[in-house]
């Protein structure tokens, strides 16, 4: 292969937001660590907390903008895939706690102990080894997707019946991760994490080192969505996005691609999930509810569906909204702005805010070169068989 | 029959279809010969279009057989993309591209290339790809329009991208479906001499409904009449067919 052209991946849009992030993910941990507690710059640990948890939310986001923005599959239970690698780092953290728990049990979790279990589940070995755990985080998830789109991809399921049925998987892991003995801590789920890889969770400069993974994450799942939708593949997507059985016709085998796209989208929401657990200190079945999803939906549709950078400004606009508004007076009413917001972008800003502002500048770029070219057009004679420019 | 000595490209036998209980196709049996252009014609429902749809596998038949190149292929039991790829290409009755695309990027998805996940993600242009693309542009007179976004196009010129798009896939067999529907006298008539420059190396069905289109193209025609061929022959053998007269006015 070439060298590849790093120009395709990184437009100036791709740019302004890499150095963005990149600065973020320097000058936050930075201002932390560095600046004495009163200090005008400090940057507290309870912001770096809230928005390491809102990186992850960030690249779940982006998941779901991959697929729903340029293939056009709408899953509306892509928490499941956040949660199962969300339980997946769980698990591991779980392990570390060994002898360190309420029963001082160095094999069992507490909840097992406390269920009367006597020996770990086939099912929990290995997860005392990060490097395994690594690999569950991407395999459950992914191994998830792969059956469930051969199955919905094969048969052709699509649009609202699709949505549908992500719905209902989520549900169904939702109620199966409540039941105790499934042996994933029933509804408390797992949590009581004490350390990740051997550093104290709860100190600061984990957290810090956590919030740079997450943004370093961002970046890295930003760029291999990048990588994919400029490629020819990415193409490929957005026509089946637009006329699917023309895809079909011209000879190519559509539920292929949709099956990868969904399988890679199901791993980085299984990342992002992993991220997100030892940030915010529990994992429990409540991570599956359908409107987790929904509202990961709505981030994307904030920000611009098939934008990816949209994607990612939606998830921290409205989470750091539902932030300001949840911990105040207006506590009662955000799922009423949640509600309304969307209502709103539908109706006012239906391309999102970067699809908006990405929209304004094409069409200025079009004048632009559409002037270009009548100037150049008075050269050449108009082809046969053309419309005429006025009717354009 | 014995499906191996047939010399036709395109075999089609006994094909019948219904939908919950209407038939669509009756009985339907006609040949292509390669290198042939056959127009299709016949009032509506008469199952131009599901005949389109049973070879390119959107519609299983009930009965009935299709083959493929001299009786090889068994077009009833391979699906869409298997059929594409043995070389019949489709346009459809209303113009269909990626509107989001630019016409370029539109006959790069549809030239003849592996069309597996693995070499798409790969990709990398090549010049005599590009160039191959500069040739159909022109066939296609749309040259100047290459870096336009395809949904820009006039209905006419969407039209004829299509045909492009086909013109690309390289193709044994091109299925057209209505090409010169909603298109202008002139176009029209651009139109018919693209499909017979398209014929020279390749076997074209044309479905359309206009006839002044159809007798410029000056082929054999077959008109269709409530899913069964009502007649064959040269526009003019068939438009003083009786039975034809009196299913178009009787109307």
């Amino acid at each position: 292969m070439k060298a590849f052209p790093i120009t395709r991946l990184v437009d100036r849009g791709a740019t302004i937001f890499l150095v963005l992030l990149g600065a973020f993910a320097i000058a936050v941990p930075v201002l932390n660590l560095m600046t004495p507690a009163g200090s005008s710059l400090h940057v507290s640990t309870y912001f770096i907390a809230l928005f390491g948890k809102y990186m992850c939310y960030a690249l779940l986001a982006l998941s779901i903008d991959l697929i729903w923005g340029f293939a056009g599959i709408l899953s509306l239970g892509h928490g499941a895939f956040f949660a199962l690698g969300g339980y997946a780092m769980g698990m591991y953290l779980m392990r570390e706690i060994g002898s360190r728990g309420v029963y001082g049990n160095p094999i069992l979790p507490d909840f097992m102990v406390f269920l009367n279990w006597h020996h770990l589940p086939i099912y929990w070995y290995g997860f005392n080894h990060f490097i395994y755990a690594a690999v569950m985080i991407l395999l459950v998830p992914g191994a998830l997707a792969f059956v469930f789109g051969w199955f919905a991809f094969r048969s052709r399921v699509t649009g609202v019946y699709l949505s549908i049925i992500t719905q209902a998987m989520t549900y169904a892991l939702m109620l199966a991760f409540f039941r105790n003995n499934l042996g994933f801590g029933g509804n408390n789920g797992l949590t009581d994490f004490k350390d990740i890889f051997g550093f104290n969770v709860q100190a600061d400069t984990t957290r810090c080192g956590l919030f740079f993974l997450s943004c370093l994450a961002v970046a890295i799942g930003f760029l291999i969505c990048r990588a994919i939708v400029t490629s020819k593949f990415g193409k490929v997507l957005v026509a089946i996005r637009d006329t699917e059985s023309r895809v079909r016709f011209l000879g190519y085998r559509v539920e292929n691609y949709k099956l990868f796209v969904f399988v890679l989208s199901a791993c980085m929401a299984g990342v992002a999930g992993a991220l997100y657990v030892p940030q915010v200190g529990i994992i429990n079945p409540s991570e599956f509810t359908p409107a987790n999803s929904i509202e990961a939906v709505i981030w994307v549709a904030v920000g611009g569906r098939g934008t990816l950078t949209g994607a990612v400004l939606g998830a921290l606009l409205v989470n750091y909204g539902k932030t300001l508004f949840t911990s105040g007076a207006l506590a009662t009413y955000w799922l009423f702005v949640l509600g309304g917001l969307f209502v709103l972008v539908t109706l006012l800003l239906p391309r999102g805010v970067i699809g908006t502002i990405n929209y304004r500048l094409g069409l200025r770029a079009d004048a632009k070169s559409a002037a270009a070219e009548d100037g150049a057009d008075a050269e050449v004679p108009p082809p046969a068989g053309a419309a005429p420019r006025a009717a354009e | 029959m014995d499906t191996t000595t047939t010399s036709a490209l395109l075999y089609l036998n006994g094909i019948t279809v219904s939908f919950d209980g209407f038939k669509a196709l009756n009985e339907l049996s006609f040949v292509i010969e390669p290198g042939e252009m056959r127009a299709i014609i016949g009032p509506n429902g008469a199952g131009k279009t599901t005949m389109m749809d049973v070879v390119t596998g959107k519609t299983r038949p009930d009965t009935g057989d299709v083959y493929f190149e001299q009786g090889s292929y068994d077009l009833s039991k391979l699906d869409e993309t298997e059929i594409a790829e043995l070389g019949i290409g489709r346009k459809f009755q209303k113009p269909t591209v990626f509107d989001m695309h630019t016409v370029e990027d539109n006959l790069q998805l549809a030239l003849r290339n592996d069309r597996s996940v693995r070499a798409t993600l790969l990709w990398e242009n090549s010049s005599a790809q590009e160039e191959r693309i500069g040739e159909i542009l022109d066939t296609i007179r749309l040259k100047p329009m290459r870096s336009r976004v395809a949904g820009s196009l006039s209905h006419g010129q969407k039209q004829w991208l299509e045909i492009g798009m086909l013109l690309a896939q390289d193709p044994k067999l091109l299925l057209v479906d209505e090409p010169v529907a909603g298109m202008t006298d002139v176009e029209t008539h651009q139109t018919a001499e693209l499909l017979k420059e398209i014929n020279r190396d390749r076997t074209v069905v044309v479905v359309e409904h206009d006839m002044t289109f159809v007798r410029e193209l000056g082929v054999k025609v077959t008109c269709l009449h409530e899913g069964a061929v009502l007649a064959e022959g040269s526009i003019d053998d068939v438009s003083e067919n009786e039975r034809v007269v009196e299913v178009y006015l009787g109307r």
